[in-house]
Formats: C-alpha cells, structure tokens, sequence
C-alpha cells in the first residue's frame, strides 16, 4: 500500500513525497493544524517572555555560534580528544561512517548484551538511522521512555518536532492510544492520569531491561563527558538503572570544553520550551564503579556529516544544537506541522539539513519549502543563517534539474529563463512588457483584474486575483513627463 | 539633493502610480530626481530561486548603472534587501573582485525610501494628508532582512487625518516568498489565510506597507473575497495631499 493511499506520514527522504504535495492532506486536516498551532503559539509566549529577561540574549547568541564555530573548524582534534578522554574513564567508542554501519555496531553490542529489549531516551539521531525498526527486524523490541515518544510508538505515530515529537497529538488522542494498547477503559484525558499511566508503564520498563540507548546533546571534548537535556527524569531512569548503556550521536555534537556548557544551557532550554532550565541536566562520564551503567559504549556517527562539513557555505549547518526553535518560528511549519517535510527533522533546520544528508539525492523539495522570511536565522540560538543555505542549497538543485531534458519546457525554468534573457537589455524588458499587456489582456476580465490564470500561473490564481496591466508603465509615464526641469528641486 | 530612482521591474509594470507617488513625494521634499531608463531588475527571483549566474548578470547590471549615482532610492525593502544581503555574496561566489569592490563603494548610498527620507533627508512630517483608517503590514524583508525598524511608523505617524491600526503578529509573513507563492501554493495560500485575518480584523481601510509584492499577495486575496479592504503602498499615503489624493482613493 502506498504512503500517498493511506496519508500516513513517511519520514523517509527517499519514500516521501514532494513537499508540495505531502503538505496537502495535512492542510485538509484542521485538527492536526490546529494541535499544531496551539502548540506552537503555548512554546513561543513562554520563549519570548524568557528571551526578553536575558538582557545579554544576542551576546549568548554570538558566543554559541563562535563556539560551535571554532568546534567544527576543528573537528577532528576534539574528537580525537573526546575519544581519548571518554576511553580513559571507561567509555567504549565506536566510528560509524553512515547509518548502516551504525545500526550493526548498536545490533553486535545488544547481541553481546544477549539483549531482547531495550529502552532508549529520546534521540532524534537513532530516528536518523531508522534504528528502531532495524531493531525490531532483528528480534530486539526498543520500547521509548520520553512521554512524547511513547505516545508516537503506542499509538504508531511519527515524530513531527524535534524537541516535541508529539506536538501534534492532543490530549484526547493520547488518552485514545493509551485506552487502547495499555487496555485502561475507563482512563479519562485528565494529564495527571494520562501521566499516571505513562509512569505505570514505563516504569515496568525501567525495572526489568537492563540495556538502554541514548542520544547526546552535547559530547564534552576536555572531559570525555556526555550531556543530555530532557525535562521528565525518564532519561535520568536510563542512565542510573540499566547495566550497559550505548551512546549514539552525531559527530558535529562535540563542544571543546566543559565550561562551554555554560554558554549551551543558558540558551538551549530557553530558546527549545521557554522555560530558564530544563527540569533534568544529565552529565555522565565513562564508567563510574558501582553508579549507573558498568558497560558504556559511545557510537559516533558520520553519515555526511564529514561532505557537510567540507563545504564552506553548509558548513554552518552542523552549528546546531537541536533547539527546534526554527520550527517553532518559522510559519511554513505552524501551518503544515512537521510530516510533510518527510523526514525525522522538520522544518527550517530540516530543510537544510535533509538534503544534505541524502547528499542532494532526495529530498530535493526541501529548499524550496520556505517563504525566506528570515524568522529562523532570528531564533537560532548559534546563529545559523537558514536562508542563505537554503538559497545556496536552491542553487544546487537548479544546477542539477536546469541539465534534464525534462525541464526544457518546465514553464518555472523555461520562464526564469527567458525572464534573464528580459532582464538583460531594457528595450526587451519594455518589448516584454508591451506584448505582456496584450498577453494578460486575454485573461483580464472587465473589472481590470485576472481571476484566473493557465499553467504556473494557475497556482497563483487557486487563491488570488491579480490586477490587470495598468495602461502606462512607470518608465513609459517618465518619458511621457519629459525631461522638464524640477522647479522645486534645489 | 539629488537621488536617482530604481523603481524595480514589479513596480515599473504593474504598480506606475507607487512609482509616480515616490516622484511627487521627493520633488516636494525638494530631492533632484532622476530615472535610469536601461534598468530592469535587482535579480531577486533569479538568486531566490536558484538561478545563480542569471541573478549574478542582474547585479552586475545595476553596479554598473548606478555606481555613479549620489543616491539610490527604491520603493521597496525586499529589493533592497537583495542588493544588500545577496550582492556581496554573488560577487564573491563569481570570483569578481572588480564588482564586489565598486559595490561596496556603492552600497552605502542605496536607500529604501523611508530610509532615505529619515535617514538622509533627515524628515519625519512630509505634509501628507490622507484622511482613512490604515494598518501597516511590515514584510519579512523590511524587518529582518534590512532592519527599517520604526521609520514606516515614524513617517505614517505624522500624517494629517489618518488614523493608523495596529496589526497583529506583524512579524508574521504573508506567504508570498517570490516564486514560492507558486511552487508552494497551498502552503502559501494557508498563510495568508492566516495574515488576511489579522489584517481584516483591523477594520482599517487600506493595509499599507513597504513593499507592492506582500501587498499583491494579499490584495489579490482582498479582490477574490470581495473584502472590505484595499492594499495601498506606504509611497502613496505619504505623497497624498488634500489637493493631490493618492490614486487609490479616486
């Protein structure tokens, strides 16, 4: 069955559909735009109102974005650095080159574990590799502790939000999904028993698994420490409870030194849910004899981190700290919500980074998802400029379609085409205009507007009218005028 | 003083009156006007869609028209935000360190018009009258692109007669984004769904702004639903006076 039959969102860059077409059911479904919205408009007051009391914001701002910076212009080193410290204390690392090969280093250490289950902390790089899945193929059922995640497993749902995969879900569908796989009939939509029951379950999980996966916020370089944020302590539960922990993250997830960290958690919590600290700070460093995991394992993971990395103008891409704020700023996504974007990260910062990647296989669409209004390069905590790598990522795109022959009659190429040609010498520009007239004229109905328009311009059309040709330009009405000499002017 | 106009493409074909409202507001501020008549476009669509190299010839073009120019004005923040934002970047991508230099001697005399008229003219009241109740839709370009800040308010506050609305979410875009209003249209449609409903709850009669490109946008959705309200460009309200009212009003 496929995807486009049953709406299910696909968060597969190379299964998903087109953005503009994966947005469409989402935008005949005013209750998910609606969750969407609600959630969006809740995180965003707070956000605000926190940004407001940090008079140093745009300060915290500039050094975040020259730490990341400075970390990714050495990669390498504080890598290196972090292995030797986190080997030092215990910790076990592993290089991953791309997804797959991260899945069989997570597989061979839970069949060391003869691990059947396992329970994971929200990571969005583990979504990244499909890990969950593969699991499951293999004979290990990864059971999720974060509230948001359980709900999305529970109720076979996808995450649509990095920091808040289950923004679009409301409160009555929670209680929906948990009735029907916890089998509690009678549990109301009160959160307080909706949370009950997510305690009761999840706490069965914690007592009897004794392996646990989790992501990284940040991996400290000076130390060989991890760090990971969360807000509801299920994390904490995973990393003091189970025997052996593995570790999956990101490469670009390195900060050179411990006291980084203080730059990081001052805006990361603020900028994400808008609250001053999030509730649970967790830094844990290789093995400590007789607290928490005796076995630590640390997958690195490349999967085009290292192609980003290489080019001048993506290289800022990395820069990120997985805030989310971009989603919640930006209004592409408070309209369409994170599905359509057909990937594990939505939104602005999806937009970028999905392409990227698929080293611009799939997801092609991406960079064209956005209006260019600049609200996410504003909300980013280490200043990542979206807009100009979405430009230069539309750039890229455009080199590879404008070669297809499919495109020669494309009408957006064939017009922007002929539209540079235009451009170039103002007497074409001012024949364009003259034969434009007579050419909209066919479509101008009496009261001097267009209501409806062929090909490209249909799309405008669906939504708006557009006012005829006026029956003078402004270059025609200024030679018109003459050359007369301005009296006023002194 | 002497200013010379880059009207845009948009403006020149679709919008003369906004383009004739900047003459007649900045001769009466006393500015010595002139008018390139080779210019064409800043290649806004062509960089935002792709379009490198054609974008690169748009603004090599208008280096080139106007590096002798003592000032440039232009109607519009989005454009301005293009040459500003886009220019150095497509300068130093080609290689042309020619262009980027005669640029960056050129840049700082490139206005958008409220800028020019604060800025430069060093003028708040520029003896406009127009007797209607308006709201100010800012766009994303004049915010965030090229920071205009308060200068729209500073010079729409000082016009006689008007009363001036507060828009809601005015941070929030309309959804046009160029040809993203096309290759995206539902999406775009959806918000300006969104941004019309802030603005006809103002109950003004006129949304005004920085730019004709937001104001199409939402205008054209204006004309599909027969709503009570009309899209006007910021040029016009402040180039209307009791004896000479703006076009629109006619």
């Amino acid at each position: 069955m496929s995807h486009a039959a049953t709406n299910q969102p696909v968060l597969d860059p190379k299964l998903a559909l087109p953005f503009p077409q994966a947005v469409l059911p989402v935008l005949r479904n005013p209750q998910l735009r609606k969750n969407v919205a609600h959630a969006i408009d809740v995180i965003q007051a707070k956000r605000a109102r926190l940004v407001e009391e940090k008079p140093d914001w745009q300060e915290l701002r500039s050094a975040a974005a020259a730490i990341r910076m400075h970390t990714l212009e050495n990669l390498g080193s504080y890598l290196e650095q972090f292995e030797a410290n986190c080997t030092a204390r215990g910790g076990i690392v592993h290089w991953a080159a791309d997804a797959e090969e991260a899945r069989r280093i997570i597989l061979e250490l839970l069949r060391e574990e003869n691990a059947s289950e396992v329970i994971k902390i929200k990571t969005m790089t583990s979504a990244e590799i499909q890990l969950n899945p593969f699991l499951q193929a293999s004979g290990i059922n990864a059971y999720e502790t974060d509230l948001a995640e359980i709900i999305l497993q529970l109720g076979e749902g996808e995450p649509s939000h990095i920091v808040v995969p289950a923004l679009h879900v409301n409160r009555s569908q929670v209680r929906e999904i948990f009735a029907r796989r916890m089998g509690l009939k009678d549990l109301s939509d009160d959160p307080k028993e909706l949370t009950n029951a997510a305690r009761n379950y999840l706490r069965q999980k914690f007592l009897k698994i004794p392996t646990a996966i989790s992501g990284a916020n940040f991996l400290i370089a000076e130390t060989g420490s991890i760090g990971v944020v969360e807000s509801e302590g299920n994390g904490r539960m995973c990393l003091t409870l189970p025997r052996t922990m593995i570790t999956l993250a990101g490469v670009e997830k390195v900060l050179p030194r411990f006291q980084d960290l203080e730059v990081m958690l001052q805006l990361l919590a603020r900028n994400a849910t808008g609250e001053r600290m999030n509730p649970y700070t967790s830094l844990w460093t290789g093995v400590t004899p007789g607290d928490g995991p005796q076995r630590f394992h640390v997958v690195l993971l490349d999967n085009e981190r290292s192609s980003i990395l290489a080019r001048n103008k993506e290289r800022q891409t990395l820069k990120c700290i997985r805030c989310g704020a971009c989603m919640n700023a930006c209004p592409v996504y408070r309209q369409v919500g994170g599905h359509a974007y057909g990937s594990v990260y939505p939104g602005p910062i999806g937009s970028i980074l999905t392409p990227q990647l698929m080293q611009m296989h799939y997801a092609k669409t991406l960079p064209y998802a956005s209006s260019l209004c600049g609200a996410c390069y504003e909300a980013c905590p280490t200043k990542i400029n979206i807009p100009e790598v979405l430009l230069d990522l539309r750039a890229q795109v455009t080199n590879i379609e404008r070669k297809q022959f499919s495109r020669v009659l494309d009408p957006m190429y064939l017009g922007l085409r002929i539209a540079n040609l235009i451009f170039s010498r103002a007497w074409m520009f001012h024949a364009a205009q003259f034969f434009g007239r007579f050419g909209l004229g066919i479509f101008t109905r009496k009261d001097g507007w267009v209501h409806s328009l062929p090909s490209v311009g249909g799309e405008w059309t669906q939504t708006r009218d557009l006012r005829g040709f006026p029956s003078q330009t402004f270059h025609g009405w200024w030679a018109a005028r003459g050359a007369k000499p301005n009296k006023e002017a002194k | 003083m002497r200013a010379s106009l880059f009207i845009t493409c948009y403006n020149d074909t679709l919008y003369p009156e906004t383009g004739r409202a900047v003459v007649s507001l900045l001769e009466r501020l006393g500015v010595e006007l002139e008018f390139h008549p080779k210019q064409t476009c800043c290649g806004q669509m062509h960089a935002n869609t792709g379009f490198r190299g054609e974008a690169f010839s748009q603004a090599k073009r208008f280096v080139r028209l106007y590096q002798d120019a003592e000032n440039v004005v232009i109607p519009s923040s989005s454009c301005v935000s293009m040459i500003r934002e886009q220019y150095p970047r497509l300068f130093e991508e080609m290689g042309n360190e020619e262009l980027r230099q005669q640029f960056a001697a050129l840049s700082p005399r490139v206005y958008e018009l409220s800028e020019f008229i604060i800025d430069r003219l060093g003028v708040e009241d520029v003896g406009a009258y127009f007797p209607h109740r308006v709201t100010y839709h800012a766009s994303c370009h004049s915010l965030r692109g090229i920071h205009l800040g308060d200068r729209p308010f500073r010079l729409l506050g000082k016009v006689r007669g008007m009363k001036l609305i507060p828009l809601p979410h005015l941070d929030r875009c309309c959804g046009f984004g160029g040809t993203f209003s096309v290759k995206n249209g539902e999406v775009s449609s959806a918000m300006l769904t969104v941004k019309l409903q802030d603005v006809l709850a103002t109950g003004a009669e006129y949304c005004t702004g920085p730019d004709n490109s937001c104001l199409m946008h939402m205008g054209g959705a204006m004309h599909r639903l027969y709503a009570d309200m009309k899209t006007i460009h910021m040029a016009e309200i402040l180039a209307s006076t009791q004896e000479s009212p703006a076009e629109a009003t006619l």
